[in-house]
């Protein structure tokens, strides 16, 4: 099984190869199955390698390839290897299976968009550079493909260039994450330098012996790679990208800002767990940007009425909840919520972008209405997906591994009480959010006219992932249900363990939380309503919070008045000075060309007389 | 012949040289200009004979021979060229030629 | 201190300070024909006859006779010098002088501190000069017949066009 590892992200690079060089000479349908295969296959054979992982664990838990030696620097030598471990495991499994299903449901989607092949170009380059992320042996080859995965969010949310507005989006997106990138750089670059190392799984041993807990230096570059990660994945304070990056296409949605490029701060943050266990400070500041992220994003969301800007703010919310859970300690917790919450959270973006299909690209939900009876897929899917992700109790995988996050911070002895306590009132907020949109978009009258019609692409892929929205999460049962340890287990080489948490209560209040908000949703919108007044409260919480202002006062606006004030580029002056200085030169010696031979006997005669004075003074 | 002290005779020189510089810069009239000049080769070639006197040798007398000739053929060359110019501008102001002013 | 030669020296300067200064072409020629006429005499005093003879035949003979031949063809009047005289205002000789008093201060300091001997009162006849030309200065005889064959073919080809005849 080691030996077909490389396949995995090359596949997809090399059909996204084929379809960039291919453009306008590819047929729609060839360029639908280039791009839908090349993940296919590479999700045929992760499986694979999960069912030979399973069946037959390998030695030290991991597999691995080493490909070649990318290049060796003083004593320092990069190679490009590839390391399966559980965690890797399930990312690859996420990446390529929802993944497979996003291409699918895409074909269908963006069926007659100019650039059709493009399109499944970077999609597949996109899933090739994920790929290399998470199975990336050396922190060298995981930053490549965390720039490779910023590359495709910004090519793809500028999908559509020939409008400004996108542009403006994706090099929006692509800057903010800029600023976490540099702090990644920096966090590791200092790992090389003290720890001599950038082989993964070699450093994480190396920081464990070379520091104890709470030395300067750990918690230093923990703060880094927390920078880094809550840069890519939208958390406070570089969370004002994801907004605008609904602008891209709902499949790119769906796949990059929702289930996996977002997702890859998390696994950051799991990768290097031991830092942040050497560095409490940090893993406490973790647990307080995902909850006061999840807070932030849960209250914008009730501000907002464009259906992708919900889900979007969902999304912030939702991985503020993994940020906590990281932040606490429950690392399987987070990654138990990551598995659902793609599910999930993909299946509500297809949904949204199904009934986005068949109302003219409508996405107001207050244009909506009326949708539960035509588009019966549609609502139905989303109906699941909303119960899921607001954690409808026993019935959808969002309820268990929400319920794992937040007993694990009941669990957390320094200050997770508070945590909890933000996650139970993120619950209620959650449920009413989402469901304000169930009822809004699917109930009530019909304000825009349905047409056209969807096929079995987009079917299979909203089935398959409602299904896994409801199933996933019996993988992973707490102790007051059965206590089934599934995913525990297997996550038990890479993740330390959680507390255990007996106490039935604190389980009660949480699932209670969902509940009430889900009915306050239903006793608020269940009837017909207007779009809500923009009061001023409601301009803040529109306006997430302010944070876009914020930085356009603090950060855009001093940097464009300073390249206004240098527009005639001052600094260069010096060198404008030295010109002006031989043209001036120039302009006086000019002025002694006269043409007129006295004024050249004169000169002559002076520099004689000059010269002979020399000469008898000597 | 009684002796003349020499630094009077290069004195003379000197003076003379001076004088003829002042008529190259002064003057304006390329006739006058040429003029002065014979009188700067003229006090060169007494510094000549004087220095020949003091050693009393030839060898300043053939010098001062030379620099006639010299001056000979200069003033033909440039008598011809004030004849050329004075056809194409009918003045023999010095300045009137400056058309090689940048 | 040798009369006829400091009567000589300052009848030179003299003309030569009226050549620079008169208006009329004609007469600064003339002055200047008085002015190397003592300078022949200068000569003739420090026992360069042959020097002296040459001064008057060439100089003030050929040379002077040029100037004239060219002054007659040019036709210079009376106007001719009023516009002399009005450049010639005094503002344009400070400059100049300044520099020619420099330059004669330099060259006299040089002579006058040199320490020179008085000389041998030697005559230096032509014979001595002859020997001398056909002996070690050859060679400068030579160039200086090539330099005369230039000017004679530089003012020939160069009269042509002045002369009408091409």
């Amino acid at each position: 099984m080691q030996h077909v590892l490389w396949l995995v992200p090359t596949l997809p690079l090399l059909g996204s190869i084929v379809l960039m060089l291919g453009t306008g000479r590819l047929s729609h349908r060839a360029e639908a199955l280039i791009g839908v295969l090349s993940v296919g296959l590479a999700a045929v054979i992760v499986f694979a390698i999960a069912g030979a992982f399973l069946l037959d664990p390998p030695a030290g838990a991991a597999y691995q390839q080493a490909l070649w030696r990318w290049f060796a620097v003083g004593h320092f030598s990069f190679g490009l290897a590839l390391r399966v471990d559980p965690l890797s495991l399930l990312m690859m499994l996420i990446t390529s299976g929802v993944g497979f299903l996003i291409h699918l449901f895409s074909t269908e989607f963006m069926e007659g968009e100019d650039g059709y092949g493009r399109f499944f170009a970077y999609l597949n380059l996109f899933v090739a550079a994920m790929l290399l992320l998470v199975m990336a042996d050396n922190f060298l080859a995981l930053y490549a493909g965390w720039e490779g995965v910023g590359l495709c969010s910004y090519l793809l949310i500028g999908f559509w260039w020939r409008d400004p507005a996108n542009g403006l989006a994706a090099r929006k997106a692509f800057i903010v994450t800029r600023v976490g990138d540099t702090a990644f750089l920096i966090g590791l670059l200092l790992i090389a330098s003290r720890l001599g190392t950038l082989n993964i799984a070699g450093a994480m041993r190396d920081a464990a012996h070379t520091w104890h807990v709470g030395s300067p230096a750990a918690t230093l570059i923990a703060f880094l790679l927390l920078g880094g990660a809550v840069g890519k994945s939208a958390q406070l304070p570089l969370q004002t990208w994801l907004p605008d990056a609904m602008a891209g296409p709902t499949p790119v949605s769906a796949l990059i800002h929702a289930a996996t490029m977002v997702t890859a701060g998390v696994y950051l943050i799991a990768r290097t767990h031991v830092l942040f266990l050497l560095a409490p400070a940090a893993e406490i500041t973790v647990g307080i940007v995902g909850a006061a992220t999840l807070l932030l994003a849960g209250f914008s969301a009730l501000a907002q009425n464009d259906i992708k800007r919900i889900l979007a703010y969902s999304t912030m919310s939702q991985i503020g909840y993994m940020f906590l859970a990281l932040g606490v300690g429950a690392w399987r917790a987070a990654m138990f919520h990551f598995m659902t919450h793609a599910f999930f959270k993909a299946l509500l973006f297809l949904s949204a972008g199904t009934v986005t299909m068949r109302l003219h690209h409508e996405q107001d939900i207050y244009r909506m209405g009326g949708l539960a009876r035509r588009l019966p897929a549609a609502f139905w899917s989303f109906l699941i997906g909303s119960a899921a992700l607001a954690a409808l109790p026993l019935i959808t995988s969002g309820f268990y591994s929400k319920e794992a996050i937040l007993s694990g911070a009941w669990a957390d002895g320094n200050g997770g009480r508070v945590l909890w306590l933000a996650g139970v009132i993120g619950a209620f907020v959650t449920g009413i959010y989402i469901f304000r949109a169930v009822f809004i978009a699917f109930f009530g009258e019909e304000h825009t006219h349905v047409s056209g019609s969807y096929g079995w692409r987009v079917i299979v892929p909203l089935l398959v992932l409602s299904v896994l929205s409801l199933v996933g999460g019996f993988i992973e049962l707490p102790s007051a249900f059965g206590h089934v340890t599934l995913l525990s287990r297997l996550l038990a080489p890479v993740l330390p363990p959680t507390r255990e948490v007996t106490d039935i209560t604190p389980l009660l209040l949480a699932s209670a939380a969902s509940i009430l908000g889900i009915a306050l949703a239903a006793v608020l919108y269940w009837r017909p309503s207007r779009p809500p007044a923009e009061t001023p409260l409601w301009r803040f919480w529109h306006g997430a919070a302010g944070f876009d202002l914020l930085y356009d006062r603090l950060l855009v606006r001093p940097v464009i008045w300073a390249a206004r004030v240098d527009r005639d580029d001052f600094i260069d002056s010096f060198y404008d000075g030295i010109a002006w200085a031989t043209q001036a030169l120039h302009r006086a010696i000019r002025r002694t060309q006269t043409g007129r031979v006295r004024l050249y006997a004169a000169s002559l005669a002076i520099g004689s007389v000059g010269l002979i004075a020399i000469a008898v003074l000597r | 012949m009684a002796t003349v002290p020499l630094d009077q005779g290069l004195l003379l020189a000197a003076i003379l040289f001076a004088l003829g510089l002042v008529g190259v810069l002064v003057r304006r009239n390329l006739l006058f200009m040429l003029m002065s000049l014979e009188v700067m080769l003229n006090a060169a070639g007494v510094a000549f004979i004087v220095a020949g006197a003091r050693w009393a040798s030839p060898d300043g007398q053939i010098m001062f021979i030379l620099v006639l000739t010299l001056a000979a053929a200069e003033v033909s060359v440039g008598l011809a060229l004030i004849l050329l110019m004075h056809r194409r501008i009918p003045t023999l102001d010095a300045d009137a030629g400056d058309g090689l002013r940048g | 201190m040798n009369a006829t030669f400091v009567i000589s020296a300052i009848i030179a300067i003299v003309a030569t300070a009226m050549m620079i200064t008169r208006p009329s072409a004609v007469h600064g020629l003339l002055y200047l024909t008085v002015s190397l006429l003592a300078v022949a005499l200068v000569f003739f005093v420090l026992g360069a006859p042959f020097a002296a003879a040459l001064e008057v035949i060439i100089y003030a003979g050929a040379i002077m006779v040029l100037f004239v031949f060219v002054i007659m063809m040019l036709n210079i009047g009376e106007e001719a010098a009023r516009l002399e005289s009005s450049w010639l205002h005094p503002a344009t000789w400070f400059g100049p002088s300044i520099l020619a008093l420099l330059l004669a201060i330099e060259l006299g300091a040089v002579a006058i501190s040199g320490g020179l001997p008085h000389p041998a009162s030697a005559v230096i006849s032509a014979h001595a000069v002859g020997v001398a030309l056909v002996g070690p200065y050859m060679l400068a005889v030579e160039l200086a017949s090539f330099l005369l064959l230039a000017g004679l073919v530089a003012a020939f080809h160069l009269g042509r066009s002045v002369m009408g005849t091409d």
